[in-house]
């Protein structure tokens, strides 16, 4: 089992990612993604950053980098794939998953600590988790509203591809506890190549090494074990 | 082949908060400005050659469709001048 954490130009997130996983158990590797996925790839992280200094859009750019279409095929073959914060609006620009994130509604860049609630556990990444369990994660973006048409998004949620919303400590969701605007309160959402596929904009891999403090990341990560 | 100028423009659909527009509308606001609203967008202005006004408008638009816009939250139009 080797997941590839790809590394684009502006990618800041990469080594603490490849350290979170291999803290529990996971081989990963720092991939450039002027290069080819290695060929015994079981898992690819797209990782939190500035690829390409958000120009255009976040995440605009780094889509349509060569290897997106490595990680297109890949996800389409079941290979699992985790977008994480600029890693999600990649996934999203990319249309490895559905919608868009974009300006927080405050219109400032965020870095605090905030609730979700587990929307489905029935995937690779909340499987470690009952629903309506309530994790806590830290987002640190400025571009973080999930915007989608609103028959795309009843679709999603009759369809149970909502992964995560975000919520109060005791898991109510509340405008209050909606921390960038997203629509219903969305923070993470699964893959058109199915539940594989997932991106969501909290950070788990900063919340999983336990000499840092809480590990409510480690369940998400350990999405790429067999 | 001709020169021409496709002017693409991005905007938000509508219905789509604009947290910058916003605070820049505010902003004005605050300058002393009376305004009833503000909206932004994102122009792009390409020079290319093309067999015709119709074709230079076609690469243009697979260009916002691809790249420049994202069809989710965005509407965007396209105009073409000789240049």
């Amino acid at each position: 089992m080797t997941v590839a954490v790809i590394r684009f130009g502006g990618s800041n997130c990469d080594r603490d990612t490849v350290q979170a996983l291999e803290s529990l158990g996971i081989d990963a590797e720092l991939i450039w993604h002027e290069d080819s996925l290695p060929g015994d790839t079981d898992g690819i992280v797209l990782p939190g950053g500035f690829s390409y200094g958000d120009y255009l859009r976040a995440g605009a750019m780094a889509a349509h980098s060569p290897i997106m279409d490595e990680v297109r095929d890949a996800a389409e073959a079941g290979t699992p794939v985790l977008g994480i914060c600029n890693g999600a609006q990649v996934g999203c620009e990319s249309s490895l998953t559905p919608g868009a994130f974009t300006t927080n509604e405050s219109a400032r860049f965020q870095c605090e600590h905030v609730h979700v609630r587990v929307e489905n556990a029935d995937t690779p990444w909340t499987r470690q988790f009952e629903a309506g369990e309530v994790l806590e994660l830290p987002i640190a973006h400025g571009e973080g509203r999930f915007e989608i048409e609103d028959e795309r998004l009843a679709a999603l949620e009759a369809d149970d591809r909502v992964l995560f919303r975000y919520c109060e400590s005791d898991g109510t969701v509340t405008p209050e506890a909606n921390p960038n605007g997203s629509k219903h309160s969305v923070a993470g959402v699964t893959g058109e190549a199915g539940d594989h596929v997932a991106v969501l904009m909290p950070h788990p891999e900063r919340v999983t090494l336990e000499d840092i403090g809480p590990t409510d990341g480690q369940g998400i990560l350990e999405g790429f074990e067999a | 082949m001709t020169d021409y100028t496709a002017t693409v423009t991005v905007r938000l659909k509508s219905g789509v908060l604009d947290p910058e527009a916003e605070t820049t509308q505010q902003a004005l606001e605050r300058l002393g400005f009376e305004l009833a609203d503000l909206r932004s967008t994102d122009r792009f202005e390409i020079d290319l050659d093309a067999e015709s006004a119709d074709a230079a408008a076609d690469r243009a638009d697979e260009m916002a469709e691809r790249l420049l816009a994202n069809p989710t939250i965005h509407d965007y139009e396209v105009a073409v001048t000789e240049r």
